[in-house]
């Protein structure tokens, strides 16, 4: 699975990604499977798993729950890697990433997760509970894995936008507002000032996330940077149809690929 | 003990751990903290509201008639209890709300467990004239009810956190959240040795106090210094407090006493050294109760205080380099000592440091009669006793 790799999700006709979040194991593994497949012909470009974990810090409410859920209902690391590597044999082909807090890598083995990571395709790692000066707790192991880990910059970052970017590997998360995941009715952030000092620091590819619900906003927030990330509104499908969200979370994911590759 | 602490890190301990949004209001905060820590208009202020509204220094009384009746050690109790508000929260609070008011913060935001810490945080914004939100997991809200009702009456928010167990735990997860949604007028006052660089470190230094004065206090009294410090450990702030001056004492026995709950031998306890291992959560990397995937356990203590799955970092240190030890203590032999102590004393300690007076009641007559033992009395117990009567079987009502 090696030829699958981050920048893959850039290379459309615009080079604007569509970033698509589910929690894994919400409601069970075998949904998250069909997610994955699903969510990628529906024009998803690059999925991130979240790992579900006990006390997700920064996290709103729809993804708290989801997390609750997931472990409620058994997901374990292993038994999410079991059930992306069987997405990957069954055709799921784009890059995807982990959503994760640093514990549950720390626990489980930095260099056991990252061959996991290896043999079931996962390409890059984002840690929200892992600022630029603490990436050393797993850098070395990432690198020798070829795991990008994914770096986030916020808001309140300003400038230390220069050095992060400067060191980012994958894409870099732009945190678009303050506060936690979930859906936001505007983003007040000034998004093309945050994208500007990336820019000057390096040609990594930037996508936007936090807030974003509407194919509207998605399509705003591509046309900014390089990308839309689309979490709590397609966690909130999920958490609505259960079982049955496959049908409403493409049809969802399908207007937000739309809206971003149309630009 | 500045070679041990390098870019926040107490050994390999500590660290910060947080989304990138709080980064650079931490660096703030670090970086306010080295200017006013020496700045003598700040020092003098700080002692101000000490001397003059806290009531410090705190006494150090000799508990003569419980040494009599163990029959061993003589055993000294550091009054925290005495101080305003009634535990030794107000110190780290005081000096936490006067650098945040520096800051230019106008707004205090904290999380608390059995309400002590909240309690302490909106006295000190009452005074300092700042907003005050405090969060508390919903099923503390139950257990300390009484707490509750004493922060809105000093005009804060309390804001019940009903996620994941309902406790101390997860009202700091609220807490963070809070923090990163609103940081520019917003300072976190973190309750205890925990979290993220700097706050074991600021909240260490303004707890220090009550080491500092137990130490004057003993060469006053006795011309020596005691043989053992004790306090009890959730995230551990009175006993760093307790312990720190005396860390290079080495001839001073230092004590932690955790909450066991049910027993450290059973799922339902909060003894983090015992059965925790470690991590990296709230900021820091420490020890931790968990499972094999890093999960957070949900912890049990009867003690609200107690009741959190972690350990300040510089406590991890201690033990890891052996310079402290901690023990587990029952929820059982925890009221036992509640009990024994109003009885004994006319004290009523905190059902948290009554899992330290638990500890002397052991310690004390295996040790000899010229031997001394200071047991940190961190809070008084009026807020229990409710709760204790439950737990005794009685269901008290005003009526």
């Amino acid at each position: 699975m090696s030829e699958i790799q981050i920048k893959n999700a850039f290379r459309n006709k615009n080079g604007k990604a569509m970033i698509a979040f589910i929690t894994g194991g919400d409601p069970d593994l075998a949904t998250t499977e069909k997610l994955l497949l699903s969510m990628q012909e529906a024009g998803a470009d690059l999925i991130e798993i979240g790992i579900p974990f006990s006390d997700p810090i920064a996290e709103g409410p729809v993804i708290q729950e989801a997390n609750e859920r997931a472990l409620a209902a058994g997901c374990t690391i292993d038994r999410l890697f079991d059930s992306i590597k069987n997405a990957r044999a069954g055709g799921v082909s784009v890059p995807m990433v982990f959503l994760t807090y640093v514990n549950p890598i720390v626990q489980y083995g930095a260099e056991r997760f990252m061959t996991r990571c290896n043999e079931c395709g996962m390409q890059g790692l984002i840690v929200p509970d892992l600022p630029f000066e603490e990436k050393g707790e797993i850098a070395d192991v990432c690198r020798k894995h070829g795991v990008d880990i994914i770096s986030m910059i916020a808001p309140t970052s300003e400038d230390r936008i220069r050095k992060i970017a400067g060191e980012a590997t994958g894409f870099l998360y732009v945190v678009s507002s303050l506060g936690v995941t979930g859906v936001r009715t505007s983003i007040t952030t000034d998004i093309d000032a945050m994208i500007r000092l990336v820019r000057e620091a390096s040609d990594i590819p930037a996508a936007v996330g936090f807030g974003i619900a509407t194919p509207e906003q998605a399509r705003d927030m591509a046309k900014r940077s390089d990308g839309a990330i689309v979490g709590s509104a397609i966690v909130k499908l999920v958490a609505k149809h259960g079982r049955e969200c496959i049908g409403p979370v493409s049809d969802y994911v399908k207007s937000l690929a739309e809206a971003v590759h149309g630009i | 003990m500045s070679e041990q602490q390098f870019h926040g890190r107490f050994g390999e301990f500590g660290g910060q751990y947080i989304p990138e949004t709080l980064m650079n209001a931490v660096l703030e905060l670090e970086e306010a903290y080295n200017r006013y820590k020496n700045d003598p208009a700040f020092i003098a202020e700080l002692d101000d509201l000490f001397r003059n509204y806290a009531g410090r220094p705190s006494l150090l009384y000799e508990a003569k008639k419980l040494s009599r009746d163990l029959g061993g050690a003589r055993i000294f109790l550091k009054r925290e209890d005495l101080n305003h508000t009634g535990s030794h929260k107000i110190n780290n609070v005081l000096g936490q709300a006067l650098l945040a008011k520096k800051m230019g913060k106008t707004r205090l935001i904290a999380e608390t467990g059995a309400g002590q810490h909240g309690v302490a945080t909106a006295t000190a914004a009452a005074l300092l004239d700042m907003e005050c939100e405090v969060f508390m997991g919903k099923l503390d809200t139950e257990r300390q009810a009484l707490n509750v009702y004493r922060m809105r009456l000093l005009g804060a928010t309390v804001t019940p956190v009903s996620s994941g167990t309902g406790t101390l735990k997860d009202a700091v997860n609220q807490a963070m959240r809070e923090w990163t949604s609103r940081i520019a007028d917003t300072h976190y006052c973190l309750g205890s040795v925990m979290g993220p660089h700097p706050f074991p470190m600021i909240v260490r230094d303004f707890q220090s106090v009550i080491g500092k004065e137990i130490k004057q206090q003993m060469l006053e009294k006795e011309g020596r210094l005691p043989d053992v410090v004790m306090a009890c450990v959730g995230g551990g702030s009175n006993a760093m407090g307790a312990f720190y001056d005396f860390i290079g004492d080495k001839e001073v026995e230092l004590i932690g006493c955790e909450a066991a709950g049910e027993g450290a031998d059973t799922p339902r306890t909060a003894a983090t050294v015992a059965t925790g291992r470690e991590g990296i959560f709230h900021g820091m990397k420490s020890l931790f109760c968990q499972d094999e995937e890093g999960q957070i356990a949900p912890v049990y203590s009867i003690s609200a205080g107690l009741d959190y799955p972690g350990i300040g970092p510089e406590h991890a240190w201690l033990f890891k380099t052996g310079r402290a030890r901690y023990v587990p203590v029952t929820d059982e032999e925890a009221v036992q000592a509640f009990e024994y102590l109003s009885r004994e004393e006319g004290v009523i300690p905190a059902i948290e440091s009554a899992h330290a007076v638990a500890y002397a009641m052991k310690l004390a007559p295996t040790m000899d009669k010229d031997r001394i033992i200071v047991v940190n009395l961190s809070g008084r117990g009026d807020k229990d006793v409710a709760a204790i009567a439950r737990y005794r079987g009685e269901d008290l009502r005003d009526e």
